[in-house]
């Protein structure tokens, strides 16, 4: 089990009603401490000279001892067991259910606090490394800023070729309940999308980084916005397809008055026409209206309104 | 970085130079892939952004490698990194800087201890502590 990542809480909506309660967490997280040590797979390649060059190259450290001696960084340690990017391969540990069971609880929200590594010695180029994980603690739950949450930490051993210890890593994350409302109290964005039954796969797209574009599952027309029957065929059968995130402006209007709730004027309302043969209506942002012309590149971004809505927008394409 | 500290040129309250680091997102993208993490809010922006970080952001395990680079970047090649104990704070995002400072808190019989800091715009990104030993002059 590698570690997690600090990232921010997500503003997923608390559980209303917990299925899986406070006492059944410490009973979970007492039969994996009781597990004790659970060896994971073996590293998928050996300490090698290409992925140590690669890693000091993008540090940027400079430090030629390693590849002199033969030897690795040593906060590569984890590196070497990193799980591969391909869904369903995953080795699993004692960790993932109780990470698993505090999400069921509602503790949705993760931040790691503490990763602390010990250092036997460096690893050397050929052997292959075997992580060892031992979930060692729940604590909570506790007030925290982030919201009501647990502790939990584990520890991983890496074992060398010689089956003996070379490094070792502690590693601690705040399992929390996203608050109710948002991390900031943030006001819900005073004008919302109408959301129905047609049109909530575009706005769950959005707020999954994706540009869903609604297509005639029968004869594959795309067409937006999103309606009930498929203007060529008839066809009642939907489905969507998710868009390049390209586009280029087809027109547009810079709106200075009257005021818009929520929003700041002026701003950029456009027409994108999409390479995938729709057109779409929303903000050109990150540009001053005055650079704003038709006809330029444009990529689509996506700009959280409050805890819930996420708006695509369309900003200028870097070149 | 061509010669090592020995014991006898260290004591404690000694200032490492402090190290800036640019957080393009080319550093960020670069370290996660090499570090083999490829959980999407480390390269993909679209995605960072669509779960209410404003940008993609560095990873655990490059904070990890930056602070080993930043004590042997100081002590030298012959330097042996012992352990490295990070409290993670703020997210270190791309078009940050991430500015480590470090101190001397201990060094005893060629083990020495460093308090290392570093600080992005939104606050302390890591508070860690790094052991290592030296080598003896001479």
């Amino acid at each position: 089990m590698s570690g997690r990542d600090p990232r921010p809480a997500t503003s997923v909506p608390a559980v209303a009603a917990s299925p899986v309660s406070d006492d059944e967490l410490r009973e979970l997280a007492g039969k994996q401490a009781a597990l004790g040590e659970v060896r994971g797979a073996p590293a998928p390649d050996p300490v090698n000279e290409p992925m140590i060059r690669h890693w000091l190259a993008a540090m940027g450290d400079a430090n030629p001892a390693y590849l002199d001696k033969g030897l690795a960084p040593p906060a590569m340690a984890q590196v070497w067991t990193m799980q591969a990017p391909r869904p369903g391969a995953r080795d699993r540990s004692p960790v993932d259910d109780l990470l698993a069971a505090l999400d069921a609880g509602g503790y949705t929200g993760v931040v790691a606090t503490n990763c602390e590594q010990t250092y036997h010695r460096y690893a050397r180029l050929g052997e292959r490394l075997t992580p060892a994980t031992r979930f060692t603690d729940l604590a909570g739950p506790k007030r925290t800023a982030l919201g009501v949450g647990y502790f939990a930490t584990w520890n991983v051993t890496w074992y060398g070729d010689g089956d003996e210890p070379v490094a070792e890593m502690l590693f601690r994350v705040l399992k929390f309940r996203p608050r109710e409302g948002t991390r900031e109290d943030r006001p819900p964005y005073p004008l919302q999308p109408a959301v129905n039954q047609d049109t909530a796969f575009f706005w769950e797209g959005a707020k999954s980084g994706e540009l869903r574009i609604q297509t005639c599952a029968d004869c594959g027309r795309l067409r937006h916005p999103p309606g009930a029957l498929c203007p060529r065929c008839r066809s009642s059968r939907l489905t969507y397809t998710v868009a390049s995130g390209l586009g280029t402006l087809y027109s547009y209007v810079v709106h200075h008055h009257p005021p818009v709730p929520g929003r700041e004027t002026p701003f950029v309302v456009g027409v994108v026409e999409l390479p995938e043969g729709v057109r779409i209506v929303g903000n050109v942002v990150d540009c001053p209206p005055g650079q704003v012309e038709i006809g330029m590149a444009l990529r689509v971004t996506y700009r959280p309104m409050d805890d819930r809505l996420v708006l695509p927008m369309w900003a200028p394409e870097e070149p | 970085m061509t010669r090592t500290l020995t014991a006898d040129e260290v004591e404690a309250g000694s200032e490492l130079p402090e190290l800036s680091i640019d957080l393009t997102p080319t550093v960020v993208v670069s370290t996660a892939l090499a570090t083999m993490d490829f959980t999407p809010v480390h390269h993909d922006r679209e995605r960072a952004r669509a779960q209410g970080s404003k940008d993609i952001f560095l990873n655990i395990l490059t904070t990890m490698g930056l602070v080993e680079r930043y004590v042997t970047d100081w002590a030298g090649p012959e330097a042996v990194i012992k352990g490295i104990d990070v409290k993670l704070g703020v997210p270190a995002y791309a078009g940050d800087c991430l500015s480590f400072t470090g101190t001397v808190v201990s060094c005893e019989a060629g083990r020495v201890t460093v308090e290392v800091r570093g600080k992005v715009s939104l606050g302390f990104h890591a508070t860690c502590t790094v052991a290592l030993t030296l080598p003896p002059a001479g």
